[in-house]
């Protein structure tokens, strides 16, 4: 019972805080919607007993992915509202795909659920009731699934790299440390001796 | 009221829909269609671990994590190309992105 409810509100705030997502006209309102979609996403893995990705979510999507957008969005000086037209010209084609989208994926996912392994299931149970959650994925973490472990750690590295250089740039016109050139300055090259005559004094133009 | 699985995929049904939706109204605004490739990585990453929970197998939970790795370095990527392009063109208007061609 107490399930239920809790499902149901947290199933319905996830819905509605997507649909604001990509309805609402300032983007910085879109990414808080989408952190309370994160959020309440969350609480749904809580429900299914997967509270270690639950955590993940809100500590990578809401720490980090969302924090970004936010940086982005606010840092970027575009006018949202030029960007905003055509929204009631793709609409219609957009709800019918859309609809016709949504009516395939929930008769595919009711077909699946009755008739599909995951039909004589009662509940969500843990795998192993003695293991806790995060020890489950632990186990099978580092030992099945460690190439794609590994796998993905290279993803991260690859997008790191890409995006610092995607997004590093050297001003032409700041003068940098340039370390080899600063080591290998020696007196030959620092430094000139001019043999001044005697009451003629230095002229600006030796100088140089 | 007892929660099945079909709740579940519905309502990962509903949020991937939003997502497309979302992809299709915002076709001029980068950061809108990301966040709607955000939303749909999020409806997939609840199928996985709805199958998980009710399949009593954890190795749905793990690919879940992979989704949200590869959906971290998408929007790290994605982003960082936006702010690239803002640079060279002043807006984000994706109908002009083909210049972005070498």
């Amino acid at each position: 019972m107490l399930q239920g409810i809790a499902f149901y509100v947290l199933a319905a705030v996830t819905v509605i805080g997507g649909l604001l997502v990509v309805t609402a006209r300032n983007p910085v309102h879109s990414v808080l919607w989408l952190i309370l979609t994160f959020f309440s996403a969350a609480g749904l893995f809580v429900l299914l007993g997967a509270e270690f990705l639950a955590m993940l979510l809100v500590v990578v999507y809401v720490g980090a992915v969302a924090v970004l957008f936010l940086f982005v969005v606010m840092m970027l000086d575009v006018d949202f509202v030029r960007l905003r037209e055509g929204f009631a010209k793709y609409l219609p084609l957009a709800v019918i795909v859309a609809g016709v989208l949504l009516a395939e994926m929930v008769m595919i996912s009711l077909v699946v659920a009755q008739g599909g392994a995951v039909a004589a299931s009662t509940g969500p149970a843990a795998p192993r009731p003695e293991a806790t959650n995060v020890e489950a994925i632990g186990r099978v973490l580092y030992t099945d699934y460690v190439y794609i472990f590994q796998a993905a750690g290279i993803v991260l590295l690859i997008a790191m790299i890409g995006a610092i250089v995607l997004t590093l740039r050297h001003k032409p016109n700041i003068k940098r440390q340039d370390v080899s050139r600063q080591v290998g300055r020696d007196r030959k090259k620092a430094m000139e001796i001019k043999s001044v005559p005697t009451g003629a004094g230095v002229k600006p133009e030796d100088l140089v | 009221m007892v929660v099945t699985l079909q709740h579940y995929l519905a309502v990962a049904a509903i949020l991937f829909t939003l997502g497309v939706f979302g992809i299709f109204v915002n076709r001029k605004n980068v950061i809108i269609i990301l966040m709607s490739i955000e939303l749909i990585l999020l409806s997939v990453n609840i199928n996985f671990v709805a199958f998980s929970a009710y399949l009593n197998e954890v190795s749905g939970q793990v690919m879940a994590m992979f989704v949200l790795t590869v959906a971290a370095a998408e929007a790290a990527v994605g982003l960082a190309i936006l702010v690239t392009f803002f640079r060279n063109r002043g807006d984000i208007a994706v109908d002009h992105a083909s210049v972005m061609k070498g």
